[in-house]
């Protein structure tokens, strides 16, 4: 092992004896807790978040870019024929790899959310959907809305572009917001930390003034105070963790939390992301306490 | 050990002291006095790096204080033990844990005889377990000066450490001191006390400094 690893590891495990040449200090270790596990908290969410955002994109993305819908809109009587010729015109064009149309099922439960599952629709002036899937060329837009005018004059093709672009974009925004919202919890747990460990020096000046006299280097009584605030940040983060990764598995489900939800929290091996906030909680609380530490006995000596 | 050239010390545009000279020569027993105010202290200070001297020069063991950085003071200070008036203690340790803190911080094994004897040699064997709040003020610098030759240092610096007990405990105090400098320890010993220097005298060799009118001298025969 090279003597810089060893100096790391024996940096990120401290000194218990120089541990204890510093007092207990039970309130503010209590506070240091509870504020280290009220930010992993957040950070799960804020990590769930930004996961099902990125997946809400990717699938809008890909899904809404490789399909496109025909909506027929003719009086009864010409229905079935305009969706007929429409389905002709699709599949005779280029880019078009499957075209369908929909069934009075697969209709009414599009229409369910918004007039429940037992909806007349034989009876009712719906218009006929078309499911067009693209293959990876894509079609010529503006050249089948001219063949459809004259084929199906009631045909009107949606190839989503109008609202796929904002909806990724909406997603894009989320997934950016749910990590800077991480980076903005991690920036506020260092100015916490840091807080709590310079008020922790200051009420801690007569101990570093006897160590001082007998000789403790600055690095020795700092990493008195490092191993304290980043165990404390350790335990509260996980704490925070644990129930916020509770919290997440415990929201209503796709199917009763309906379309919008769908995704929100983790799926797969995203589930072990969590884990992550512990450790970058006491990297953090390391950093923190021991650059506040050596700036202020550089500056009280 | 310790020398002092030309030293001098000014806080705030004030001068403390100039001009001084002094040299703790290897096994040398010094007593530094003078009037409250003088800079005594201030000058026990410039010994073991606490401060640095505004003019002049300070060598501690043939180094430039001034050229020393914070980790080679703390080194320096395992090789200088210091005693004060208000000895301070990490108060939520035992007496043998305060004593032993010099070699805890130096990462040094404490072996449990060293801390025994040490507790032993100045009368605080039962007190081993207190807290030091709970000792008397004789108790503190016999406590505290255990402290300060447990790294066995070669120097002590003793800041008025007989100013809060009686004339039994101050003789039993210096009496501990004058056989660490028996063992080769060089001693200084700042203090107003007159009488202290004058038992000392009688029992060894030791060079008494005034400091006065920012000066340092060497007092006389009035001693």
């Amino acid at each position: 092992m090279t003597p810089r690893l060893q100096s790391l590891i024996d940096a990120l495990a401290g000194d218990p004896q120089a541990d204890r040449a510093v007092p207990p200090t039970g309130f503010t270790a209590r506070l240091t807790v509870l504020s280290a596990a009220a930010m992993a908290f957040l950070a799960v969410f804020a990590l769930a978040l930004s996961l099902a955002t990125g997946r809400l994109a990717d699938r809008w993305a890909s899904e809404l870019a490789q399909t496109s819908t025909l909506r027929i809109s003719a009086p009864a009587g010409q229905m079935a024929a305009q969706t007929q010729a429409a389905l002709a015109v699709l599949t005779t064009t280029p880019g078009v790899a499957s075209a369908r149309a929909l069934t009075d099922d697969e209709q009414r439960a599009l229409l369910a959310p918004w007039f429940g599952p037992d909806l007349p629709i034989e009876t009712l002036p719906v218009p006929q959907l078309i499911e067009i899937v693209e293959d990876s060329a894509g079609y010529d837009a503006t050249g089948l809305r001219a063949r459809l005018s004259a084929e199906a004059p009631g045909a009107v093709l949606d190839d989503h572009t109008r609202w796929r672009a904002p909806l990724v974009e909406a997603a894009s925004r989320l997934r950016l917001l749910g990590f800077t919202a991480m980076v903005l919890i991690a920036a506020a747990t260092a100015a916490m930390i840091t807080l709590a460990a310079n008020a922790a020096l200051a009420a801690n000046a007569q101990v570093i003034r006897v160590m001082r006299l007998v000789g403790a280097q600055d690095t020795y009584i700092a990493s008195a105070f490092v191993r304290r605030f980043t165990l404390r940040a350790l335990i509260g983060a996980t704490a925070g963790m644990v129930l916020g990764t509770l919290a997440v598995l415990l929201l209503p489900s796709t199917d009763a939390a309906g379309g919008f939800l769908t995704g929100l929290g983790f799926q797969g091996w995203h589930w072990l992301w969590p884990l992550i906030i512990p450790i970058l909680a006491g990297v953090v609380a390391f950093v923190a306490t021991r650059h506040a530490a050596l700036r202020t006995l550089k500056e009280q000596s | 050990m310790i020398e002092l050239d030309n030293a001098g010390y000014s806080y705030g545009g004030a001068e403390i002291f100039s001009a001084l000279d002094l040299s703790l020569a290897p096994g040398s027993f010094h007593f530094l006095t003078g009037p409250s105010g003088a800079g005594k202290t201030t000058l026990l200070k410039l010994c073991y790096g606490e401060l640095i001297a505004t003019g002049g020069q300070v060598r501690l063991f043939g180094q430039d204080a001034r050229a020393l950085g914070r980790d080679q003071v703390a080194q320096m200070r395992r090789r200088i033990g210091v005693v004060h008036q208000d000895c301070q203690f990490l108060d939520h340790l035992s007496v043998a844990e305060n004593i032993a803190l010099p070699l805890t911080v130096s990462n040094r094994a404490a072996h449990p005889n060293d801390v025994t004897d040490l507790l032993g040699w100045v009368g605080l064997t039962r007190q081993a377990n207190q807290r030091p709040p709970e000792l008397s003020g004789g108790e503190r610098q016999r406590a505290a000066l255990a402290r300060a030759v447990i790294m066995s240092p070669d120097v002590i610096l003793a800041d008025e450490p007989t100013g809060n007990v009686d004339w039994e405990m101050s003789q039993r105090l210096l009496s501990l001191l004058v056989e660490l400098n028996k063992m080769g320890k060089t001693v200084l010993i700042a203090t107003h006390d007159l009488s202290l220097i004058r038992t000392a005298k009688s029992q060894i060799s030791a060079r008494v400094l005034r400091l006065k009118d920012r000066k340092l001298q060497l007092a006389g025969a009035d001693l």
